[in-house]
This record gives C-alpha cells, structure tokens and sequence, in this order.
C-alpha cells in the first residue's frame, strides 16, 4: 500500500472527526430493524448504513488529497485502518494549553496524553483484520472498549463510550456488513505508549 | 415457609445453601433443606433476580452475624494452578443450592446449577475485596466485587464501574469493573474458572507457581458427595494431570491454562475465544492437548509487533526466551502491551523464570537431536 499525503491540517482533521461523532451519536437509534424479518440483505444494508452514518470510514479508511483541493476518504483502501507503509514520524510536540491532540493527514493516526493510535483494520483479511472474529469477538469488543473484547483497552478518539450503547441488532448488522467487505491485508502498527512516543526535536 | 430478609434482602446465610459437611448425611437436615429447595426455587423461578446485597455478609458466604465464619454450606476449595494477582492471599468458595449438583458430562465445561454462588477473597496484609460470582434462575451469570472497610468488619458492594482502594502500607488496589469481569471470566466456555476437572485434580503440580495447599475438594471427594455427577469414570480413576515430556514443562503449561486459558481458550460455539491461533487451554477430554498447545505457541507468529521491530516476531522461539514475544509481554505492565492485559499491575517474576526457563531448556532440548 501507498502512503498518503497528508494535506490537511490536524485542526481540519479533529474537525471532521467531530462532525462524524456528533452525527453517529444523533443518528443512531434510527430505524431499528425487527429481527423476525430481517433477510440477508436487509442486515447488510442497514450494516452499511449504520458504518456510513456512524462515521466510521473517518478514521478507518485513509484519507487522500481531493482534486480541487481539501481531502476525501481513499474508498480503494476502505476500512483497512492506518497504512503500515506509512511510517509516521514523531509526533509535534504541543505547547501547554488547550490543544491536545493531532492527527495525521490520512486521519489514521492520531497521538494525544493516551500516547499514538492508529486505526485498525475492519476488513475480512484473516491475517490482519477482522476475518477470523466472531460476531461475540465484535460485540465484546464494543461493549467492554476492550480489543477482542478481552485484550488491551481501545484508545482515543474511538468512541466507545457512545457506539457500547447500540444495540444487539445494530452490532451484527455492523459486523456482517464488515465481513462482507473487500478483504484489504494491511497490518497496522501497535499503539505507542506516552513514554514511547518519539517527540520532535527531542529524540 | 419464610425466608429470613435482612435489610429487604432474603438472608441466604443460614438453611438455604445444602451442607456439605458431616452435618449433610443427616437425613432429616437433607429433607428440610429439599423442602426449602423447592419452595425458593419456585418463587425464583417466576421472578426477577433480586438486586445484589449491598454488603458481602448478606450474600450467605457467613454464618448470620458474623464476617469470619463461613457458613456450613460454602465450601473452600483451591485451584491447582492459581491466577497471578500481584502476590495477593486468596481464598475461594463455593455452594450450590440444595439438592443441586454439577453436570460434568462435558468434560472441560461443567454445568452449574442455577443458584451457584462463588467467592474468592483477596488479601494484601488484610482482606481487601470479595469477588462474587451468581448463577440466575434464567441460567445467566451475574459478577459483582465487594471493598472491605476500614475495620474489617464488612465489605460493601462496589459500583458497576470498579473502584481503588489502599491496602496494607499504603499500596493503592484497583478493583475491577463489572465489565472486567466479564473480560476474562466470559472467554471460556464456563465462566467459573477455577472449579474445573483439572484444576481440582488430587494429582497435583508440585512446582505449580503460587500453589495454595489444597482443602480435600478434589473430583472424588465431589463425586463422593453426590454434587458432582456424570464425569467420565478414567478421569476419576486416574485424575487427570497436563502430560508433558517434563516436569517443568506441566508447571509451566499449567500456569500458562490458570493464567491465560479463560482467553485464549479452545473456540467453542459461543465465538468468544479470542481470534488467535494460539490457544493455551488445556482439555481433559484430549490426550494430545499439551502438545497442541506447545504446538500453536511454538514458532507461531505473533501479531504483535514490539517497538522498533522491523520484522514479524514469534511468539515462542526454543532456546531464546529473549527473542520470544509471549515473555516479553508477560513481563510488560504497559496496558498496551502486557499480557494478562487486566488484573494484575506487577509482572509475575517466579512465572516469568518458569516460562523463561521452559522456552531456553525444555524445548530447546526437545529439538536438539538426542544422541
């Protein structure tokens, strides 16, 4: 995979981000679907339609410059989270103050007082994304903001406090929509620790 | 017939939980306590499950009025191989309602009755917290953490989200939130972890990291007691034991199932092992389970990647526990990084030796041609 060019500013960036938590937490209890007579196609659909609303193509599909200026999520690479290829280098160094968190242009790495995250890969591919979870791996995962539901916790900026509130339903939609995606192999790199993250002009 | 209520909260301390002791060969008391059986497992039948007691005394692990003895029908018992809780002293019970017993017709995940109630007690110096686990009449399991207070004289329940206490000198102890619990206690196919084939085998590790002594609660004593029916007629024969070509590789897969099993568990139905390949449960029902355990640890890659590593790492690489992921997460307390990823703040160093000493000799020799 291709590194992105970041073009847009870490303010743009947690902008976006916003935006799109806002709308997934205002959007959310939206059509909630009867299970007795949910067909295949309808889960899927309201899958997709809940990871469209619910913004998660913002931070897990990496942005990319947009003719004419400004950026837009690379949809080739949809949902596979932080481009390995995309080595990231330390993070700027913020003055004390209110500005506490940067993002990389892509929107898939972001570093704040939690130390760097990079978004994970949502697609099928069994070795480097979701293909070998289970609908519980997913459903845990949300509802204890824990990775594979049991491991290390999940950082900032997924919001795990707002989406741990959908329901059942809602998540195997999600879930079964993520698995019927374009299975992208892209190994995201572990989150970096506070005391691990390199610090510009300060090696 | 009436059930006692302390503080609007049916009082479980003293007829409801069956005796185990000598006293339980008493014909009479076993009838009483059928009769008692069988009117409150009517009344709970139909209703919804009453709201956890706010303090550890009215959850029937004591004897009415006091917070030391514990009540007839809670019996200890001690796992094997024990989970590293940052050297806390720990002591565990267990009672099943009257008349009930367990299932172990499937081998690695016995049937609870509905109604089982656990504790386990954590101590730094002092007691700290009681850990409660519940069986609801609906089959579905409750978890739930109790701080003791400054005098020791009883513990309260603690909020949904955990909370810290200071324990002896000062130490600050976290107490897990509900959603912890659920954590570990969920991935294996029983959420009760400590009560298994294995882990109450009377053919015990003697170089177990932790061991507690044991209390006589084995699988013969259960059978013979009538609280545990339908586990296979070899196993009670031969109690089953982790069959390694040494004894520090038992010790050290043995750790490895306490520890980190509940997780990394065999994939069952229920989906909730964590989707990995490496798998450190051990089977009873499966000869070959310590060998497919070494063999999914050994040589397997490892997602994890450490800081700075260019290249895929491996999990296990015999004869250089240095370059092996699984030690090296293992002695992390990074949240990030260390394994287990919850429960424990200081790294298990006599498990890490173990583990340590496992990966540099046992199997290194294993692959060395033998002359």
């Amino acid at each position: 995979m291709n590194a992105t060019t970041p073009t847009r500013s870490p303010l743009t960036s947690i902008r976006i981000g916003a935006a799109a938590l806002l709308c997934a937490a205002t959007a959310l209890p939206v059509l909630a679907a009867d299970p007795a007579t949910t067909t295949v196609e309808d889960k899927l659909a309201r899958g997709k339609y809940l990871v469209t609303i619910a913004g998660c193509n913002d931070c897990h599909t990496p942005f990319k410059p947009k003719q004419g200026g400004g950026a837009e999520p690379d949809m080739s690479r949809m949902l596979s989270g932080h481009p390995e290829s995309l080595a990231m280098p330390p993070a700027p160094e913020l003055p004390n103050g209110p500005w506490k968190v940067v993002s990389a242009g892509t929107n898939t790495a972001w570093s704040g007082p939690w130390g760097v995250s990079f978004t994970a890969n949502l697609t099928p591919d069994p070795e480097t994304g979701l293909g070998r979870w289970t609908f519980r791996n997913f459903k845990d995962t949300i509802r204890t903001g824990r990775h594979m539901g049991r491991g290390r916790p999940i950082l900032p900026p997924m919001p795990i406090p707002m989406y741990k509130n959908m329901t059942d339903d809602d998540l195997e939609a999600v879930f079964s929509y993520l698995q019927s995606i374009p299975a992208i192999s892209n190994r995201v790199p572990e989150p970096l620790a506070p005391s691990a993250v390199p610090v510009a002009g300060n090696p | 017939m009436n059930v006692k209520r302390v503080n609007g909260e049916p009082d479980h301390s003293s007829s409801r939980f069956i005796c185990w002791s000598k006293q339980s060969r008493n014909a009479l008391c076993a009838a009483v306590i059928s009769v008692v059986a069988m009117v409150t497992a009517a009344g709970a039948a139909s209703a919804a499950a009453p709201p956890l007691p706010q303090r550890l005394s009215d959850t029937g692990l004591f004897v009415a009025g006091s917070t030391s003895e514990i009540a007839p029908g809670s019996v200890a018992f001690s796992p094997q191989y024990p989970l590293w809780s940052d050297g806390a002293q720990k002591r565990r019970w267990i009672a099943l309602p009257p008349g009930t017993f367990i299932d172990a017709a499937r081998a690695d995940a016995w049937e609870f009755p509905r109604g089982t109630r656990l504790w386990k007690e954590f101590s730094v110096g002092e007691r700290v917290e009681t850990r409660f686990i519940e069986r609801l009449q609906d089959g579905s399991w409750r978890f739930a953490a109790y701080v003791w207070n400054q005098d020791r004289t009883d513990a309260v329940l603690v909020p949904e989200e955990g909370t810290t206490t200071v324990a002896a000198r000062g130490r600050r102890y976290a107490i897990p939130a509900e959603a912890d619990c659920r954590a570990c206690h969920e991935g294996a196919p029983v959420p009760v972890l400590g009560f298994s084939a294995l882990q109450l085998s009377s053919d015990r590790d003697p170089l177990a990291p932790h061991a507690e002594p044991a209390t006589g609660v084995d699988l013969r004593s259960l059978a013979a007691r009538g609280v545990l029916k339908n586990l296979r007629a070899d196993l009670l024969e031969q109690p089953p034991r982790i069959a390694t070509a040494s004894p520090s590789e038992r010790a050290a897969l043995g750790y490895l199932h306490g520890n980190c099993g509940h997780c990394h568990s065999r994939p069952d139905a229920s989906g909730a092992s964590v989707p990995v390949s490496v798998v450190l449960a051990q089977s009873v029902a499966e000869p070959n389970s310590a060998a497919a355990v070494v063999k999914s640890l050994v040589g397997a890659p490892s997602r994890f990647r450490p800081l700075g590593a260019q290249r895929a790492t491996q999990l296990v690489v015999p004869g250089a526990s240095h370059a092996s992921v699984m030690p090296l997460r293992m002695r992390s307390r990074d949240a990030r990084v260390q394994m287990p990823p919850l429960g424990t703040d200081m790294p298990d160093l006599e498990a890490l030796a173990l583990i340590e000493r496992w990966i540099d000799h046992s199997l290194q020799q294993r692959r060395e041609p033998q002359p």
